[in-house]
């Protein structure tokens, strides 16, 4: 019964048939992004670190999508053999991988004295690090069946400033460089590799890092004059995955309300 | 249906990108209000449109003068009700060696991609104010966002167009009126049939895309609809490039 399940290809939905693998997905963003997917018709690798949070997920998709939807897999983006076994795992289980997100991420509001070598090397090694690893482990995948599409959630801090956070700045502009180096590299192989650019979203992340008070700066200097919802972020995403999307590659999809038009 | 109810105005609607546009937000439930100076063939889309199902209007269009865009924006309100999206598509493609530029080839350029681009936004605020919300999509190019060396004209017009769309963002946000633009690359369209036929550019151009093939006018219209559509409800000011890697380099 469940092995029947599990081969069961959705045929409704802007993503059916495919199979993802979205990191991060423990919880906030990458949490609403993997229900959005099978609610288009997708099946989801739920990865993060976080096993219990992560579990969670992948129940509750199987729960509203039917068994074998989502699985959960343990992956710590930084590391390598986590990567090369996530990939193994989506293969195995689903037959396929069409899609990637690199939505794990990290954040750390400190000045550049205070910044540690040791929060420098974090930083650069779960959001610049990770989506590499992401993208290398994903392209042998890909390639066997035709092609694909990843999608990297850098940030608006890639492309404009603030006064804290310089290791993090640092490491999405890394990402925003790599994705388009592997657009054009990959585009050969019909894999399509874009970016999106959240302003600031209203996830555990932020609110852990900076406390309600100080988040109702983000209502103040917004030409929207709000903070995003992750929902908003997850269909930018979305279209970027799916085939909706076709001919764009290398592209920089910019969700911020406004903030870096100024 | 992701315009259910929704009021469109799309410029350059007989075009071969703006029809592809037209019947797509048709599709998708827009009552839409095709403007061209082209009147039969914005008429026969209009009409292929209602054939199918769907609710359309044809209205004639000058992008470059304020009377026009007065007056089809009445349109659109009087038959359909206030104006939820504006589709700034109409626009003009010359390949021009800067020296040999006339002031009045520059002038016609830049009164087409530019000036039409802002009185459709100025217009259009007005009814949009009184729908409570709005998205305006300007078309622009990637000749918006990298230079190349037979479009002086055209790069100049597409870069107006982008940091416009900008300014209108910040503008307009407060008010729930979103503007963004789309940075479309080589489409396979009428647009630039002659370019690519061109034996020395069509191929140099060719070999520029990573992708290695033009786009399609409905790979374009796809963005569109998103950018148009309540799912790129905090997306303003932003530019969405569609050219298969080209500008990526």
């Amino acid at each position: 019964m469940a092995c029947m399940e599990l081969n069961q290809v959705k045929t409704k939905g802007r993503l059916a048939g495919k199979t993802a693998l979205i990191t991060g997905a423990a919880r906030g963003q990458g949490a609403v992004e993997a229900a959005m997917f099978a609610r288009e018709g997708a099946r989801v690798l739920v990865c993060d670190v976080l096993d219990e949070g992560g579990q969670a997920v992948a129940d509750a998709i199987n729960s509203d999508h039917g068994q074998g939807t989502a699985v959960f897999c343990r992956l710590d983006v930084s590391r390598e053999p986590d990567w090369v076994q996530a990939i193994g795992l989506a293969s195995e289980t689903f037959g396929s991988l069409n899609v990637v997100v690199n939505n794990a991420g990290v954040l750390s509001p400190e000045t550049i004295t205070e910044t540690t070598v040791e929060t420098w090397d974090r930083m650069v090694a779960v959001n610049a690090a990770g989506p590499f690893l992401g993208i290398k482990h994903a392209v042998p995948a890909m390639r066997r069946v035709g092609g694909g599409s990843i999608v990297n959630v850098a940030s608006v801090s890639a492309i404009t400033a603030g006064k804290l956070g310089a290791a993090y700045h640092a490491s999405k502009g890394a990402i925003r460089s790599l994705a388009r180096s592997a657009a054009v590299q990959l585009a050969g192989d019909s894999i399509r590799v874009n970016t999106v650019f959240p302003g600031p979203v209203d996830t555990p992340m932020l609110r852990e890092t900076y406390g309600p008070s100080h988040l109702s700066r983000f209502d103040t200097q917004h030409p929207m004059g709000r903070m995003a919802m992750p929902e908003e972020i997850a269909h930018g995403v979305l279209f970027l995955a799916s085939d909706e999307s076709s001919y764009m590659t290398g592209s920089e999809l910019v969700i911020d309300g406004g903030w870096t038009a100024q | 249906m992701k315009l259910k109810g929704k009021v469109a105005v799309i410029s350059g609607a007989a075009g071969a990108m703006g029809a592809v546009e037209a019947k797509l937000f048709a599709q998708e439930g827009a009552k839409v209000l095709l403007g061209d100076l082209v009147e039969e063939d914005g008429n026969r889309v209009a009409g292929e449109i209602e054939a199918s199902g769907g609710q359309a209007l044809f209205h004639r269009l000058d992008v470059t003068k304020e009377s026009d865009w007065v007056a089809a924006i009445a349109a659109a309100e009087e038959r359909f009700g206030p104006v939820d999206v504006l589709i700034n598509n109409a626009g003009v493609y010359r390949t021009t060696v800067i020296d040999q530029t006339t002031v009045a080839d520059w002038d016609d350029i830049m009164a087409i991609n530019a000036r039409g681009v802002f009185l459709g936004t100025k217009c259009v605020i007005p009814s949009m104010r009184r729908a409570g919300a709005g998205s305006i999509v300007n078309i622009s190019s990637t000749a918006g966002l990298v230079g190349n060396a037979v479009e002086g004209a055209y790069t100049a017009s597409k870069g107006a167009v982008r940091m416009f769309s900008k300014a209108a963002a910040i503008h307009y946000a407060a008010e729930g009126i979103r503007v963004n633009s789309v940075h479309p690359g080589v489409i396979d369209t009428k647009m630039v049939e002659h370019l690519m036929a061109d034996p020395e550019l069509g191929p140099l151009v060719m070999s520029k895309i990573p992708m290695g093939r033009m786009g399609t006018a409905a790979e374009v219209a796809k963005m569109v609809l998103f950018l148009a559509s309540d799912d790129s409800s905090y997306t303003t000011g932003s530019e969405l490039v569609v050219d298969g890697g080209y500008s990526a380099q």
